[in-house]
C-alpha cells in the first residue's frame, strides 16, 4: 500500500486533537471533538472544513474549454464567468465517473473541482478523450482547500477582510483577499448551509485556517472533520462518489436529472443515459428514516415481504433530527414518499419509511 | 490524550471493564473506548435472563461513525441491564464507569474474574495504542 498523503495542515490538525483517518489516499480528521458538536456549530455558526484532498484539473485555452464543454454533463460553453456548475462526469455505458464542479474562471479558463479518490481516474479519462493534452492541467496539490461552512460564515469573512464575500449569491465566485492572501471564493459547500469554499494557494493553508479560527472563534466557528461533513452531506442527501454513485450507476436513478443537459448538449454517455430514461427505471434513489431503534449503515440490505429488494447506500444518525436516516437504491415502485420497507442491521430487521429529501 | 482508568477494576484487552461486587459483575466500557468511539448514538442489549458464554458478543455499541461488538470476559447469566442507555446512550460518553454502566452478569464460575487484567496491565496495553 502506498503511504498516505497529508495536506500541509496537517501538523495543526494534531496540535488541535484530531484524531486521523484514511479518506480517498489522504490522512484527514474524522473529527476533532465530538462529530455531534461540530456537526451542531455548521447549523447553527460556522464549521471549518480542509478540504485540500479535493482535486482541482484545470483547462486552459478555447481548445481545452470545448474539450471539457464535451465531457461535461452541463454546458461550459453557456456557464458565464464567476459562476460554479455542479455536474456529472459520465461514461459511454451511461455510469458516472465523477460528480464534479465546473468553476468558468474566464472565456479561456476553466477548472473542475473532483473528488479526491477519484483524481488520476478522472485525468487518465480526460485524457483518453482530447485531442490534444495541451491545456488540461491537473492542479490538486498546489491547490488547497477551505470549506467554511454554517450561518455565521459570510460575517467571518468579512471580519478577516473579505466583505465581498457577503455579496456573492449562491453558487458564485469571485478572487478576493481572505485574511491577506489571494483566494478564490465560491458560495458553494457540502453541506447543505450556506458557506464558502476557499481555494488558495496550498503554502497559504496555515496562515488562513488559523486566522478563521481564531476570527470564528467566538461566533460559534469550530475545526471540523470528515465526520461532520459526512452527517452534514447526508441530512442534505448529497450524493457521495463510491456510495451512492459509482462507475455502474445511471444519474437518473440516483436522482439528478436535473444536473444532465439531454436536450442540446452533447456530452460523452448522453445517448445511454437518453436511452435509459426512455426505458424507464427499475430502482432509484431514496432518503428513508427508521422507525426503530438502531443504526442503518452502508450496505445494509432493504427487505420487503421477506425478499432482499434493495442496499444502503448511506446512513447513519441524524443530528438534527435526532433518528436514524439513509439512502438506498429500492424499485421503482416502492420509492414514493411514505412507502415502507425493512433495513436489515445485523440480526435485526428494522422498520423504515421513505421520507422526501434533503432530511433537513 | 488522557484516559481515566481506576485502579480498582478489571479490564480486558477489548476495552471493557469489570467490577466484581458480592453476588455479581458489572460491565462497561472504558474511558479509552468511549472516546475511541465518539458520541455514542445507540446501545443493544440483552436481556435479563440471557445465558452468556465467556467470551460471546451480548450487544453492540454504535457512534455516529462506528459499530463495535460487546463481549463479556465472564460467563454467566444477564442479572440487570442498563434501561437508561435505551434512551440516553450518551451517559456512556458523560459517565462510563459509573451511571454508564451496561449489564450486571451473575457468574458461573466467580474465579473467572481473576483472569482478567489489573489496572496497570490495561495501562500499558492503552499507552501503546494511543500514539
Amino acid at each position: 500500500m502506498s503511504a498516505l498523503k497529508r495536506t500541509p495542515l496537517y501538523d495543526i490538525q494534531r496540535s488541535l486533537g484530531a484524531r486521523m483517518v484514511e479518506f480517498g489516499g489522504f490522512e484527514l480528521p474524522v473529527q476533532y471533538t465530538s462529530i455531534r458538536a461540530e456537526h451542531r456549530a455548521v447549523r447553527e455558526a460556522a464549521g471549518l472544513f480542509d478540504a485540500s484532498h479535493m482535486g482541482q484539473i484545470e483547462f486552459e485555452g478555447s481548445e481545452a474549454i470545448a474539450a471539457a464543454d464535451r465531457l461535461f454533463s452541463r454546458s461550459l460553453v453557456d456557464l458565464e464567468p464567476g459562476r460554479v456548475r455542479y455536474g456529472l462526469l459520465c461514461n459511454e455505458k451511461g455510469g458516472v465517473v465523477d460528480d464534479i464542479t465546473c468553476y468558468r474562471v474566464a472565456e479561456a479558463s476553466a477548472f473542475w473541482c473532483v473528488n479526491a479518490s477519484n483524481i488520476e481516474k478522472d485525468q487518465r479519462w480526460i485524457l483518453d478523450r482530447v485531442a490534444s493534452p495541451i491545456g488540461v492541467r491537473n492542479a490538486s496539490d498546489k491547490t488547497g482547500l477551505l470549506a467554511l461552512q454554517g450561518p455565521a460564515s459570510a460575517a467571518i469573512l468579512a471580519k478577516l477582510g473579505s466583505p465581498d464575500a457577503t455579496a456573492l449569491r449562491r453558487f458564485r465566485f469571485a478572487r478576493m483577499e481572505v485574511s491577506g492572501r489571494p483566494a478564490l471564493v465560491s458560495r458553494t459547500g457540502y453541506t447543505g448551509a450556506d458557506g464558502f469554499e476557499i481555494y488558495l494557494s496550498s503554502g497559504d493553508l496555515p496562515q488562513v485556517f488559523e486566522a478563521l479560527l481564531d476570527e470564528g472563534a467566538p461566533s460559534g466557528l469550530l475545526p471540523a472533520g470528515l465526520g461532520a461533513r459526512d452527517t452534514l452531506r447526508l441530512e442534505a442527501a448529497l450524493p457521495l462518489y463510491g456510495h451512492e454513485l459509482d462507475d455502474d450507476t445511471s444519474p437518473l436513478a440516483a436522482g439528478l436529472e436535473r444536473f444532465l443537459d439531454l436536450e442540446g448538449h452533447r456530452f460523452v454517455g448522453a445517448d445511454a443515459i437518453a436511452r435509459d430514461r426512455d426505458a424507464g427505471l427499475e430502482s432509484r434513489l431514496v432518503g428513508f428514516a427508521l422507525e426503530e431503534r438502531g443504526v442503518a449503515r452502508a450496505g445494509s440490505a432493504v427487505v420487503l415481504a421477506g425478499k432482499t429488494i434493495g442496499r444502503v447506500t448511506s446512513g447513519g444518525p441524524s443530528p438534527t433530527l435526532g433518528k436514524s436516516i439513509g439512502l438506498a437504491y429500492v424499485p421503482a415502485e416502492v420509492a414514493q414518499s411514505g412507502s415502507g420497507f425493512q433495513v436489515v442491521v445485523r440480526d435485526r430487521t428494522l422498520r423504515a419509511r421513505v421520507v422526501d429529501t434533503p432530511f433537513v | 490524550m488522557d484516559f481515566e482508568i481506576p485502579d480498582e477494576l478489571y479490564y480486558t484487552s477489548d476495552d471493557e471493564w469489570v467490577h466484581a461486587e458480592d453476588d455479581f459483575v458489572t460491565m462497561g466500557v472504558t474511558d479509552f473506548a468511549q472516546q475511541q468511539l465518539g458520541d455514542i448514538v445507540y446501545v443493544e442489549l440483552p436481556t435479563v435472563g440471557d445465558q452468556l458464554e465467556s467470551g460471546a458478543a451480548f450487544g453492540v455499541i454504535e457512534s455516529v461513525k462506528a459499530v463495535s461488538d460487546l463481549s463479556t470476559p465472564i460467563a454467566g447469566e444477564v442479572a440487570a441491564i442498563n434501561e437508561e442507555l435505551v434512551d440516553q446512550p450518551e451517559i456512556i460518553n458523560e459517565e462510563c464507569y459509573g451511571a454508564g454502566w451496561i449489564i450486571k452478569i451473575k457468574p458461573s464460575d466467580v474465579e473467572e474474574i481473576e483472569s482478567l487484567l489489573d489496572a496497570d496491565s490495561y495501562r500499558k496495553i492503552v499507552s501503546k495504542r494511543s500514539v
